[in-house]
Protein backbone atom coordinates (compact mmCIF):
# COMPACT_ATOMS: atom_id res chain seq x y z
CA UNK A 1 0.00 0.00 0.00
CA UNK A 2 1.43 3.41 -0.57
CA UNK A 3 1.62 6.19 1.71
CA UNK A 4 0.04 8.78 0.73
CA UNK A 5 0.26 11.17 3.53
CA UNK A 6 2.80 10.84 6.93
CA UNK A 7 4.10 13.14 9.47
CA UNK A 8 7.30 14.71 8.25
CA UNK A 9 10.64 13.12 9.45
CA UNK A 10 11.53 16.96 10.80
CA UNK A 11 8.47 16.77 13.64
CA UNK A 12 8.25 13.85 16.65
CA UNK A 13 6.19 11.82 17.05
CA UNK A 14 4.69 12.61 20.06
CA UNK A 15 1.59 14.66 20.80
CA UNK A 16 1.08 18.28 21.21
CA UNK A 17 0.16 20.23 23.75
CA UNK A 18 -2.12 22.67 22.19
CA UNK A 19 -5.97 23.52 22.39
CA UNK A 20 -8.66 21.71 19.84
CA UNK A 21 -8.70 23.60 16.87
CA UNK A 22 -5.42 25.93 17.10
CA UNK A 23 -3.64 26.60 14.23
CA UNK A 24 -0.09 26.86 16.16
CA UNK A 25 -0.19 23.02 15.18
CA UNK A 26 -0.51 23.84 11.36
CA UNK A 27 2.28 26.23 11.23
CA UNK A 28 4.68 23.80 13.09
CA UNK A 29 3.54 21.09 10.40
CA UNK A 30 4.29 23.40 7.32
CA UNK A 31 8.13 24.29 8.78
CA UNK A 32 8.58 20.64 9.23
CA UNK A 33 7.39 19.81 5.74
CA UNK A 34 9.07 22.24 4.21
CA UNK A 35 12.70 21.39 5.96
CA UNK A 36 12.09 17.98 4.83
CA UNK A 37 11.46 19.47 1.19
CA UNK A 38 14.78 21.19 1.37
CA UNK A 39 16.34 18.81 3.56
CA UNK A 40 18.34 20.67 5.56
CA UNK A 41 16.72 18.90 8.91
CA UNK A 42 20.74 18.08 9.72
CA UNK A 43 21.68 21.64 10.17
CA UNK A 44 19.00 23.82 10.48
CA UNK A 45 18.63 25.21 14.77
CA UNK A 46 15.60 25.93 15.48
CA UNK A 47 14.75 29.33 18.34
CA UNK A 48 11.32 28.45 20.76
CA UNK A 49 9.92 31.68 22.11
CA UNK A 50 7.83 32.28 25.16
CA UNK A 51 4.25 32.05 24.46
CA UNK A 52 2.35 28.83 24.08
CA UNK A 53 4.55 27.17 21.30
CA UNK A 54 7.48 27.75 24.21
CA UNK A 55 8.27 23.84 24.10
CA UNK A 56 8.40 23.56 20.29
CA UNK A 57 11.51 22.39 21.09
CA UNK A 58 10.18 19.06 21.83
CA UNK A 59 8.07 18.63 18.33
CA UNK A 60 11.35 19.14 15.89
CA UNK A 61 13.75 17.01 15.32
CA UNK A 62 16.45 19.58 14.32
CA UNK A 63 18.50 21.08 16.71
CA UNK A 64 16.38 23.57 19.28
CA UNK A 65 17.35 26.16 21.91
CA UNK A 66 14.76 28.20 23.94
CA UNK A 67 14.85 31.58 24.05
CA UNK A 68 13.73 34.04 26.93
CA UNK A 69 10.68 35.90 26.16
CA UNK A 70 11.16 38.56 22.75
CA UNK A 71 14.62 37.63 22.26
CA UNK A 72 14.28 34.68 19.63
CA UNK A 73 16.05 37.15 16.99
CA UNK A 74 19.14 37.82 19.40
CA UNK A 75 19.53 34.10 20.19
CA UNK A 76 19.10 33.33 16.67
CA UNK A 77 21.44 35.84 15.64
CA UNK A 78 24.57 34.53 17.99
CA UNK A 79 23.79 30.75 16.69
CA UNK A 80 23.82 31.78 13.29
CA UNK A 81 26.67 34.18 13.22
CA UNK A 82 28.55 30.89 15.10
CA UNK A 83 28.21 28.52 12.85
CA UNK A 84 27.08 30.47 9.28
CA UNK A 85 26.37 26.96 7.86
CA UNK A 86 23.56 26.38 9.63
CA UNK A 87 19.80 27.05 8.82
CA UNK A 88 18.37 29.63 11.78
CA UNK A 89 14.83 29.97 12.06
CA UNK A 90 12.94 31.41 15.25
CA UNK A 91 8.98 30.79 16.13
CA UNK A 92 7.69 34.08 17.76
CA UNK A 93 4.37 34.85 19.05
CA UNK A 94 2.67 38.59 18.33
CA UNK A 95 3.28 39.15 21.87
CA UNK A 96 6.97 38.27 22.14
CA UNK A 97 7.48 39.45 18.45
CA UNK A 98 5.61 42.78 18.44
CA UNK A 99 5.75 43.79 22.21
CA UNK A 100 8.57 42.73 24.33
CA UNK A 101 11.03 41.67 21.43
CA UNK A 102 10.19 45.02 19.71
CA UNK A 103 13.91 45.81 19.38
CA UNK A 104 15.39 42.40 19.06
CA UNK A 105 13.13 42.10 15.87
CA UNK A 106 13.77 45.37 14.39
CA UNK A 107 17.71 45.34 14.66
CA UNK A 108 17.72 41.77 13.49
CA UNK A 109 15.85 43.02 10.18
CA UNK A 110 18.14 46.23 10.05
CA UNK A 111 21.26 43.98 9.80
CA UNK A 112 20.12 41.74 7.35
CA UNK A 113 20.73 38.36 10.08
CA UNK A 114 20.78 35.64 7.69
CA UNK A 115 18.02 34.25 9.55
CA UNK A 116 14.15 33.02 9.12
CA UNK A 117 11.70 34.39 11.33
CA UNK A 118 8.05 32.67 11.60
CA UNK A 119 5.54 35.12 13.76
CA UNK A 120 2.60 33.83 14.18
CA UNK A 121 0.22 36.45 14.75
CA UNK A 122 -3.29 35.47 17.10
CA UNK A 123 -3.96 39.16 17.63
CA UNK A 124 -3.99 37.73 21.70
CA UNK A 125 -1.50 36.52 24.42
CA UNK A 126 -2.47 32.91 24.54
CA UNK A 127 -0.34 31.50 26.80
CA UNK A 128 -0.88 34.18 29.68
CA UNK A 129 -4.95 33.52 29.36
CA UNK A 130 -6.02 36.14 26.45
CA UNK A 131 -4.26 39.83 27.42
CA UNK A 132 -4.73 41.88 24.80
CA UNK A 133 -1.60 41.44 22.04
CA UNK A 134 -0.11 44.60 20.21
CA UNK A 135 -1.75 43.07 17.50
CA UNK A 136 -5.32 42.91 18.99
CA UNK A 137 -8.02 44.28 17.02
CA UNK A 138 -9.87 47.68 17.69
CA UNK A 139 -13.01 46.56 19.32
CA UNK A 140 -11.86 43.18 20.10
CA UNK A 141 -12.36 42.15 24.07
CA UNK A 142 -9.37 40.89 25.60
CA UNK A 143 -8.98 40.17 29.38
CA UNK A 144 -7.06 43.45 29.51
CA UNK A 145 -9.00 45.09 26.99
CA UNK A 146 -12.57 44.17 28.87
CA UNK A 147 -14.53 46.86 26.52
CA UNK A 148 -12.48 45.97 23.33
CA UNK A 149 -9.36 47.60 22.38
CA UNK A 150 -9.80 51.79 21.98
CA UNK A 151 -7.44 53.21 20.07
CA UNK A 152 -7.68 56.67 21.82
CA UNK A 153 -6.57 54.47 25.47
CA UNK A 154 -4.62 51.48 24.49
CA UNK A 155 -3.29 52.97 20.87
CA UNK A 156 -3.51 50.86 17.31
CA UNK A 157 -2.54 47.56 16.28
CA UNK A 158 1.11 47.30 14.85
CA UNK A 159 1.26 45.94 11.27
CA UNK A 160 4.45 44.11 11.54
CA UNK A 161 5.27 43.21 7.65
CA UNK A 162 4.64 46.38 6.94
CA UNK A 163 6.88 48.14 9.57
CA UNK A 164 9.79 45.84 8.69
CA UNK A 165 9.52 46.38 4.84
CA UNK A 166 11.07 49.33 5.66
CA UNK A 167 14.55 48.00 6.61
CA UNK A 168 16.92 47.44 4.14
CA UNK A 169 18.45 44.10 5.76
CA UNK A 170 14.84 42.60 5.49
CA UNK A 171 15.22 41.09 1.85
CA UNK A 172 11.44 38.86 2.12
CA UNK A 173 8.71 39.76 3.90
CA UNK A 174 5.24 37.97 3.79
CA UNK A 175 2.00 37.76 4.94
CA UNK A 176 -0.36 34.32 4.87
CA UNK A 177 -2.96 32.56 6.82
CA UNK A 178 -4.09 29.32 7.64
CA UNK A 179 -7.79 29.31 7.87
CA UNK A 180 -8.67 27.31 4.67
CA UNK A 181 -6.76 24.76 2.90
CA UNK A 182 -5.76 27.27 -0.35
CA UNK A 183 -3.72 29.52 2.48
CA UNK A 184 -2.65 26.15 3.79
CA UNK A 185 -1.13 25.99 0.37
CA UNK A 186 0.07 29.70 -0.26
CA UNK A 187 1.56 29.86 3.43
CA UNK A 188 3.88 26.48 2.98
CA UNK A 189 5.38 28.36 -0.22
CA UNK A 190 6.25 31.83 1.52
CA UNK A 191 7.70 29.31 4.41
CA UNK A 192 9.63 28.03 1.79
CA UNK A 193 10.53 30.91 0.25
CA UNK A 194 11.89 32.05 3.40
CA UNK A 195 14.21 29.06 3.86
CA UNK A 196 15.15 29.25 0.39
CA UNK A 197 16.40 33.10 0.91
CA UNK A 198 18.16 32.24 3.79
CA UNK A 199 20.10 29.40 2.00
CA UNK A 200 21.06 31.61 -0.71
CA UNK A 201 22.39 34.46 2.05
CA UNK A 202 20.29 36.89 0.34
CA UNK A 203 19.35 38.51 4.15
CA UNK A 204 16.12 38.62 6.50
CA UNK A 205 13.33 36.79 5.51
CA UNK A 206 9.99 37.12 8.05
CA UNK A 207 6.71 35.16 7.09
CA UNK A 208 3.61 36.09 9.24
CA UNK A 209 1.00 33.78 9.77
CA UNK A 210 -2.47 34.94 10.97
CA UNK A 211 -3.22 32.56 13.23
CA UNK A 212 -6.59 31.30 15.45
CA UNK A 213 -6.86 31.19 19.50
CA UNK A 214 -10.18 29.53 20.07
CA UNK A 215 -9.46 29.60 23.70
CA UNK A 216 -8.98 33.12 23.93
CA UNK A 217 -11.37 34.08 21.61
CA UNK A 218 -13.83 32.15 23.21
CA UNK A 219 -14.90 31.01 19.61
CA UNK A 220 -15.32 27.45 18.80
CA UNK A 221 -12.01 25.91 16.09
CA UNK A 222 -15.16 26.74 13.26
CA UNK A 223 -15.82 29.72 14.00
CA UNK A 224 -12.09 30.97 15.07
CA UNK A 225 -11.44 30.45 11.61
CA UNK A 226 -14.25 32.13 10.13
CA UNK A 227 -13.82 35.36 12.53
CA UNK A 228 -9.70 35.36 11.78
CA UNK A 229 -11.06 35.62 7.94
CA UNK A 230 -13.55 38.21 8.19
CA UNK A 231 -11.85 40.03 10.85
CA UNK A 232 -8.07 39.74 10.85
CA UNK A 233 -7.44 39.88 6.97
CA UNK A 234 -9.23 43.36 6.62
CA UNK A 235 -7.00 44.50 9.35
CA UNK A 236 -3.63 42.57 8.46
CA UNK A 237 -3.84 42.43 4.12
CA UNK A 238 -2.31 39.42 2.49
CA UNK A 239 0.23 38.93 0.51
CA UNK A 240 4.17 39.93 -0.37
CA UNK A 241 5.65 43.00 1.13
CA UNK A 242 8.73 42.47 -0.09
CA UNK A 243 11.11 40.09 -1.78
CA UNK A 244 8.42 39.28 -4.47
CA UNK A 245 10.70 38.85 -7.34
CA UNK A 246 13.92 37.18 -5.89
CA UNK A 247 14.56 34.23 -7.80
CA UNK A 248 15.30 31.23 -5.25
CA UNK B 1 58.57 34.21 28.45
CA UNK B 2 55.98 36.17 26.45
CA UNK B 3 55.95 39.94 25.10
CA UNK B 4 56.23 42.85 27.30
CA UNK B 5 53.70 45.69 26.45
CA UNK B 6 52.29 49.14 27.83
CA UNK B 7 48.81 48.32 27.84
CA UNK B 8 45.25 49.69 29.05
CA UNK B 9 43.52 47.64 31.14
CA UNK B 10 40.72 47.67 29.00
CA UNK B 11 43.08 46.73 25.81
CA UNK B 12 44.34 44.06 27.55
CA UNK B 13 41.26 42.37 28.80
CA UNK B 14 40.27 42.38 24.65
CA UNK B 15 43.47 40.73 23.90
CA UNK B 16 43.81 38.24 26.43
CA UNK B 17 40.27 36.68 25.60
CA UNK B 18 41.43 36.58 21.70
CA UNK B 19 44.84 34.50 22.70
CA UNK B 20 42.47 32.82 24.95
CA UNK B 21 40.43 31.75 21.67
CA UNK B 22 37.47 34.12 22.01
CA UNK B 23 36.26 34.49 18.59
CA UNK B 24 32.60 35.99 19.32
CA UNK B 25 31.97 39.44 21.12
CA UNK B 26 28.60 40.86 21.74
CA UNK B 27 28.47 44.19 23.44
CA UNK B 28 26.95 48.09 23.52
CA UNK B 29 29.13 50.88 24.19
CA UNK B 30 29.04 52.11 28.19
CA UNK B 31 31.58 54.05 29.91
CA UNK B 32 34.28 53.12 31.59
CA UNK B 33 34.61 50.06 29.51
CA UNK B 34 34.25 51.31 25.95
CA UNK B 35 38.13 50.55 24.80
CA UNK B 36 37.15 46.71 24.86
CA UNK B 37 34.84 47.46 22.61
CA UNK B 38 37.17 49.45 19.94
CA UNK B 39 39.72 47.08 20.48
CA UNK B 40 37.94 43.95 19.29
CA UNK B 41 35.79 46.09 16.81
CA UNK B 42 39.24 46.25 15.06
CA UNK B 43 41.00 42.85 16.04
CA UNK B 44 37.77 40.59 15.95
CA UNK B 45 38.14 40.62 11.56
CA UNK B 46 42.01 40.22 11.75
CA UNK B 47 41.38 36.59 13.63
CA UNK B 48 38.62 35.62 11.89
CA UNK B 49 35.87 36.72 14.81
CA UNK B 50 32.80 37.94 14.86
CA UNK B 51 32.16 41.32 16.56
CA UNK B 52 28.87 42.71 16.93
CA UNK B 53 27.65 45.96 18.28
CA UNK B 54 24.23 45.15 19.62
CA UNK B 55 21.09 47.42 19.79
CA UNK B 56 21.03 47.15 23.79
CA UNK B 57 22.81 44.95 26.28
CA UNK B 58 19.25 43.07 27.01
CA UNK B 59 20.03 41.77 22.88
CA UNK B 60 23.96 41.69 23.38
CA UNK B 61 23.32 38.96 26.17
CA UNK B 62 20.72 36.87 23.69
CA UNK B 63 23.17 36.97 21.28
CA UNK B 64 26.04 35.79 23.82
CA UNK B 65 23.54 33.70 24.66
CA UNK B 66 22.59 31.91 21.41
CA UNK B 67 26.76 31.95 20.70
CA UNK B 68 27.05 30.04 23.35
CA UNK B 69 24.59 27.10 22.67
CA UNK B 70 26.10 27.20 19.49
CA UNK B 71 29.67 26.18 20.93
CA UNK B 72 31.30 29.51 20.42
CA UNK B 73 34.26 30.68 22.61
CA UNK B 74 31.99 33.83 23.63
CA UNK B 75 32.31 36.96 25.56
CA UNK B 76 30.63 39.97 26.39
CA UNK B 77 31.60 43.30 28.69
CA UNK B 78 30.12 46.25 30.11
CA UNK B 79 29.61 48.32 33.13
CA UNK B 80 26.57 48.57 35.95
CA UNK B 81 23.70 50.06 35.04
CA UNK B 82 24.68 47.68 31.41
CA UNK B 83 24.53 44.48 33.30
CA UNK B 84 21.57 45.20 35.23
CA UNK B 85 20.04 44.83 31.91
CA UNK B 86 21.73 41.76 31.37
CA UNK B 87 20.44 40.19 34.68
CA UNK B 88 17.58 37.92 32.68
CA UNK B 89 19.91 36.72 30.24
CA UNK B 90 22.17 35.75 32.86
CA UNK B 91 19.95 33.68 34.51
CA UNK B 92 18.63 31.93 31.37
CA UNK B 93 22.27 30.83 30.72
CA UNK B 94 23.25 30.10 34.19
CA UNK B 95 20.35 27.25 34.50
CA UNK B 96 20.87 26.46 30.31
CA UNK B 97 24.80 25.72 31.82
CA UNK B 98 25.53 27.90 28.76
CA UNK B 99 29.62 28.67 29.19
CA UNK B 100 30.14 32.28 28.98
CA UNK B 101 32.50 34.96 30.09
CA UNK B 102 31.50 38.76 30.93
CA UNK B 103 32.86 41.51 32.23
CA UNK B 104 31.66 44.69 34.83
CA UNK B 105 33.72 47.27 34.57
CA UNK B 106 32.15 48.66 37.46
CA UNK B 107 31.03 52.24 37.93
CA UNK B 108 29.21 54.06 40.83
CA UNK B 109 25.41 53.41 41.33
CA UNK B 110 22.86 53.52 42.02
CA UNK B 111 20.88 54.56 39.17
CA UNK B 112 23.22 56.05 36.09
CA UNK B 113 25.11 56.87 39.10
CA UNK B 114 28.33 58.22 37.93
CA UNK B 115 31.08 56.70 35.96
CA UNK B 116 33.91 56.75 38.30
CA UNK B 117 35.29 53.85 40.04
CA UNK B 118 33.40 51.49 42.76
CA UNK B 119 32.92 48.39 43.66
CA UNK B 120 29.09 48.26 44.26
CA UNK B 121 28.23 45.44 42.50
CA UNK B 122 29.55 42.96 44.71
CA UNK B 123 26.20 41.76 46.13
CA UNK B 124 25.12 42.03 42.39
CA UNK B 125 27.70 39.62 41.10
CA UNK B 126 28.08 37.75 43.77
CA UNK B 127 24.98 37.04 45.69
CA UNK B 128 22.99 36.52 41.74
CA UNK B 129 21.29 39.63 40.42
CA UNK B 130 19.17 37.53 38.49
CA UNK B 131 15.79 35.89 39.38
CA UNK B 132 16.44 31.90 41.01
CA UNK B 133 19.30 29.87 42.78
CA UNK B 134 22.04 30.19 40.80
CA UNK B 135 25.99 31.11 40.94
CA UNK B 136 28.57 32.71 38.46
CA UNK B 137 32.51 32.36 39.64
CA UNK B 138 33.30 35.79 40.38
CA UNK B 139 37.10 37.08 39.56
CA UNK B 140 38.58 40.60 40.68
CA UNK B 141 41.71 40.96 39.66
CA UNK B 142 43.81 43.61 41.00
CA UNK B 143 46.54 44.87 38.23
CA UNK B 144 46.26 44.78 34.55
CA UNK B 145 49.10 41.77 34.39
CA UNK B 146 46.28 39.91 36.48
CA UNK B 147 43.51 41.01 34.06
CA UNK B 148 45.46 39.28 31.63
CA UNK B 149 46.00 36.18 33.57
CA UNK B 150 42.39 35.78 34.70
CA UNK B 151 40.57 36.57 31.85
CA UNK B 152 42.73 33.45 30.06
CA UNK B 153 41.20 31.79 32.76
CA UNK B 154 38.24 32.92 32.95
CA UNK B 155 37.28 31.02 29.56
CA UNK B 156 38.94 28.07 30.69
CA UNK B 157 37.00 27.79 33.94
CA UNK B 158 33.19 28.25 32.09
CA UNK B 159 34.24 25.48 29.53
CA UNK B 160 35.04 22.79 32.48
CA UNK B 161 32.04 23.17 34.37
CA UNK B 162 29.66 25.21 31.44
CA UNK B 163 29.00 27.74 33.99
CA UNK B 164 29.43 32.15 33.66
CA UNK B 165 32.82 33.47 34.70
CA UNK B 166 32.47 37.25 35.43
CA UNK B 167 35.49 39.46 36.19
CA UNK B 168 34.53 42.11 38.30
CA UNK B 169 36.65 45.40 37.68
CA UNK B 170 36.40 49.09 38.16
CA UNK B 171 37.41 52.43 36.28
CA UNK B 172 40.93 52.58 37.55
CA UNK B 173 41.86 48.69 36.29
CA UNK B 174 40.09 49.26 32.80
CA UNK B 175 41.71 53.23 32.42
CA UNK B 176 45.34 52.30 34.02
CA UNK B 177 48.42 51.92 32.02
CA UNK B 178 50.95 49.29 32.70
CA UNK B 179 53.37 46.74 31.97
CA UNK B 180 51.83 44.05 30.84
CA UNK B 181 53.86 40.65 29.96
CA UNK B 182 51.44 38.34 27.01
CA UNK B 183 52.40 34.95 28.64
CA UNK B 184 52.15 32.44 26.08
CA UNK B 185 48.64 30.76 26.66
CA UNK B 186 49.21 26.94 26.77
CA UNK B 187 46.73 26.30 29.11
CA UNK B 188 43.33 26.92 26.64
CA UNK B 189 41.47 23.57 27.11
CA UNK B 190 40.06 23.31 24.00
CA UNK B 191 36.81 21.30 25.30
CA UNK B 192 34.32 19.47 23.39
CA UNK B 193 30.63 20.62 23.14
CA UNK B 194 28.68 17.50 22.19
CA UNK B 195 25.86 19.33 23.87
CA UNK B 196 26.10 22.28 21.50
CA UNK B 197 23.47 23.12 18.86
CA UNK B 198 25.27 22.69 15.71
CA UNK B 199 22.78 20.96 13.32
CA UNK B 200 22.29 17.50 13.85
CA UNK B 201 23.70 16.58 10.31
CA UNK B 202 21.26 13.15 10.11
CA UNK B 203 23.32 11.85 13.04
CA UNK B 204 22.48 12.13 16.31
CA UNK B 205 19.45 12.71 18.32
CA UNK B 206 18.10 16.74 18.79
CA UNK B 207 20.52 18.70 21.16
CA UNK B 208 18.13 20.99 22.83
CA UNK B 209 19.66 24.07 24.98
CA UNK B 210 16.62 25.21 27.18
CA UNK B 211 16.13 27.03 30.73
CA UNK B 212 12.49 26.06 31.55
CA UNK B 213 11.53 23.20 33.19
CA UNK B 214 7.95 22.64 33.74
CA UNK B 215 7.70 19.43 36.00
CA UNK B 216 8.86 20.67 39.67
CA UNK B 217 10.47 17.36 40.27
CA UNK B 218 12.76 17.77 37.01
CA UNK B 219 12.99 20.85 37.85
CA UNK B 220 14.21 20.58 41.43
CA UNK B 221 16.86 17.57 40.41
CA UNK B 222 18.29 19.78 37.74
CA UNK B 223 18.88 22.29 40.48
CA UNK B 224 20.68 19.60 42.65
CA UNK B 225 22.35 19.17 39.97
CA UNK B 226 23.74 22.52 39.78
CA UNK B 227 24.45 23.04 43.21
CA UNK B 228 26.65 20.41 42.99
CA UNK B 229 28.64 21.70 40.39
CA UNK B 230 28.78 24.48 42.63
CA UNK B 231 29.94 22.53 45.78
CA UNK B 232 32.31 21.20 43.15
CA UNK B 233 33.47 24.60 42.08
CA UNK B 234 33.97 25.34 45.94
CA UNK B 235 36.07 22.72 46.56
CA UNK B 236 38.51 23.35 43.49
CA UNK B 237 38.20 26.96 42.28
CA UNK B 238 38.78 29.19 45.23
CA UNK B 239 42.10 31.79 44.46
CA UNK B 240 43.14 34.11 47.34
CA UNK B 241 45.98 36.14 47.83
CA UNK B 242 47.45 36.25 51.59
CA UNK B 243 49.89 38.54 52.71
CA UNK B 244 51.60 39.02 55.83
CA UNK B 245 48.89 37.49 58.12
CA UNK B 246 51.08 35.57 60.36
CA UNK B 247 51.01 37.39 63.82
CA UNK B 248 49.21 40.21 62.28
CA UNK B 249 47.92 43.04 64.70
CA UNK B 250 45.19 43.80 61.91
CA UNK B 251 44.31 41.70 58.78
CA UNK B 252 42.74 44.20 56.25
CA UNK B 253 40.24 42.19 53.69
CA UNK B 254 40.28 44.04 50.41
CA UNK B 255 39.94 43.12 46.12
CA UNK B 256 40.56 44.58 43.05
CA UNK B 257 42.31 48.04 43.29
CA UNK B 258 41.76 48.80 47.05
CA UNK B 259 43.77 45.88 47.74
CA UNK B 260 46.69 47.83 46.03
CA UNK B 261 46.06 51.28 48.35
CA UNK B 262 46.35 48.69 51.24
CA UNK B 263 49.54 46.93 50.47
CA UNK B 264 50.81 50.68 50.89
CA UNK B 265 48.77 50.98 53.85
CA UNK B 266 51.60 47.71 55.35
CA UNK B 267 54.51 49.24 54.30
CA UNK B 268 53.61 52.78 56.35
CA UNK B 269 52.21 50.71 58.95
CA UNK B 270 55.96 48.34 59.06
CA UNK B 271 57.65 51.51 59.53
CA UNK B 272 55.25 52.51 62.71
CA UNK B 273 55.78 49.05 64.04
CA UNK B 274 52.23 47.71 63.58
CA UNK B 275 52.02 44.75 61.27
CA UNK B 276 49.02 44.54 59.30
CA UNK B 277 48.14 41.72 56.65
CA UNK B 278 46.00 41.47 53.87
CA UNK B 279 43.53 38.60 52.49
CA UNK B 280 42.82 39.54 48.84
CA UNK B 281 39.90 37.33 48.10
CA UNK B 282 41.01 36.78 44.30
CA UNK B 283 37.12 34.95 43.62
CA UNK B 284 35.00 36.74 45.13
CA UNK B 285 33.05 33.26 44.46
CA UNK B 286 33.80 30.98 45.68
CA UNK B 287 34.69 33.19 48.54
CA UNK B 288 38.28 31.93 50.39
CA UNK B 289 36.38 30.78 53.39
CA UNK B 290 39.09 28.46 54.56
CA UNK B 291 41.53 31.10 54.75
CA UNK B 292 39.59 33.09 57.10
CA UNK B 293 39.02 30.05 59.04
CA UNK B 294 43.11 29.69 59.25
CA UNK B 295 43.20 33.01 60.77
CA UNK B 296 40.36 34.09 62.24
CA UNK B 297 41.95 34.21 65.86
CA UNK B 298 45.26 36.16 65.15
CA UNK B 299 44.87 39.91 64.81
CA UNK B 300 43.14 41.43 67.12
CA UNK B 301 40.63 42.67 64.55
CA UNK B 302 39.79 42.01 60.80
CA UNK B 303 38.99 45.42 58.90
CA UNK B 304 36.99 45.25 55.23
CA UNK B 305 37.88 48.24 53.34
CA UNK B 306 35.52 48.36 50.11
CA UNK B 307 34.61 51.18 47.44
CA UNK B 308 30.44 50.43 48.48
CA UNK B 309 28.32 50.79 51.90
CA UNK B 310 29.85 46.91 52.94
CA UNK B 311 28.75 44.49 50.66
CA UNK B 312 31.72 41.65 50.91
CA UNK B 313 31.72 42.74 55.03
CA UNK B 314 28.93 40.23 54.76
CA UNK B 315 30.74 36.79 53.53
CA UNK B 316 33.78 38.36 55.66
CA UNK B 317 31.67 37.97 58.82
CA UNK B 318 30.20 35.00 57.65
CA UNK B 319 33.85 33.19 57.51
CA UNK B 320 34.98 34.56 60.44
CA UNK B 321 31.53 33.33 61.88
CA UNK B 322 32.13 35.48 65.57
CA UNK B 323 35.56 34.10 66.34
CA UNK B 324 36.93 37.82 65.48
CA UNK B 325 35.97 41.44 65.36
CA UNK B 326 35.43 42.18 61.80
CA UNK B 327 35.28 46.38 61.00
CA UNK B 328 34.52 48.13 58.36
CA UNK B 329 35.79 51.73 55.91
CA UNK B 330 33.75 52.57 52.70
CA UNK B 331 34.08 54.75 50.07
CA UNK B 332 30.89 55.20 47.75
CA UNK B 333 30.43 57.41 44.46
CA UNK B 334 33.32 57.18 43.03
CA UNK B 335 35.34 58.04 45.99
CA UNK B 336 38.62 55.81 46.70
CA UNK B 337 39.92 55.04 50.24
CA UNK B 338 42.85 57.06 51.05
CA UNK B 339 46.00 55.74 52.30
CA UNK B 340 45.60 57.89 55.86
CA UNK B 341 42.28 56.94 55.95
CA UNK B 342 43.27 52.99 56.01
CA UNK B 343 46.02 53.73 58.61
CA UNK B 344 43.82 55.80 60.83
CA UNK B 345 41.15 53.20 60.74
CA UNK B 346 43.75 50.51 61.78
CA UNK B 347 44.97 52.49 64.50
CA UNK B 348 41.96 53.12 66.27
CA UNK B 349 41.50 49.31 66.01
CA UNK B 350 44.52 48.33 67.99
CA UNK B 351 44.32 51.40 70.17
C1 LIG C 1 9.98 38.49 30.87
C2 LIG C 1 8.67 37.82 30.79
N1 LIG C 1 7.54 38.55 30.93
C3 LIG C 1 6.34 37.94 30.86
C4 LIG C 1 6.23 36.60 30.67
C5 LIG C 1 4.87 35.95 30.65
N2 LIG C 1 4.42 35.55 29.32
C6 LIG C 1 4.55 34.29 28.89
S1 LIG C 1 3.93 34.03 27.37
C7 LIG C 1 3.44 35.65 27.24
C8 LIG C 1 2.69 36.15 26.05
C9 LIG C 1 2.93 35.38 24.82
O1 LIG C 1 2.07 35.80 23.83
P1 LIG C 1 2.40 35.58 22.30
O2 LIG C 1 3.81 35.93 22.04
O3 LIG C 1 1.39 36.30 21.51
O4 LIG C 1 2.31 34.00 22.11
P2 LIG C 1 1.04 33.05 22.04
O5 LIG C 1 0.92 32.39 23.37
O6 LIG C 1 -0.16 33.89 21.71
O7 LIG C 1 1.36 32.09 20.95
C10 LIG C 1 3.79 36.35 28.39
C11 LIG C 1 3.46 37.76 28.60
C12 LIG C 1 7.44 35.87 30.56
N3 LIG C 1 7.46 34.53 30.39
N4 LIG C 1 8.63 36.50 30.60
S1 LIG D 1 -4.26 29.26 24.16
FE1 LIG D 1 -4.68 29.84 22.05
S2 LIG D 1 -2.67 29.96 21.03
FE2 LIG D 1 -2.44 28.83 22.95
S3 LIG D 1 -2.62 26.68 22.38
FE3 LIG D 1 -4.62 27.36 23.05
S4 LIG D 1 -5.65 28.03 21.20
FE4 LIG D 1 -3.46 27.88 20.72
MG1 LIG E 1 -0.19 35.58 20.41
Amino acid sequence: MAVVFKRPHALKDIPMHYCPGCTHGIVHRLIAEVIDELGIEGKTVGISPVGCTYNNYEYFNCDMVQAAHGRAPAVATGVKRVNPDNIVFAYQGDGDLAAIGTAEIVHAAARGEKITVIFVNNAIYGMTSGQMAPTTLVNQVTTTTPFGRKPEIHGHPINVCELLSTLKGAVYVERVSVHDIKNIFNAKKAIKKAFKVQMANLGFSIVEVLSTCPTNWGLSPVEALKWLRDNMIPAYPLGNFKGKDLEV
Amino acid sequence: MGEKLLMKGNEVIAEAAIRAGCRFYFGYPITPQTEVMHYMAKRMPEVGGTFVQAESEIAAINMVYGAASAGGRVMTTSSSPGISLMQEGISYAACAELPLVMVNIVRCGPGLGGILPAQCDYFQSVKGGGHGDYKMVVLAPCSVQELYELTVEAFNISDRYRIITMILGDGILGQMMEAVEFRDVENIQNVEKPWAVTGTGMKREHNVITSIYIDPEVLEAHNRKLQEKYRLIEENEVRVEEYNCENADVIVVAFGTVARIVKNVIKTAEKEGIKVGLIRPVTLWPFPVKTFEKYATVPKAFLTVEMNAGQMLEDVKLAVNGKNKVDFLGRMGGMVPTQKEILDKIKELIW
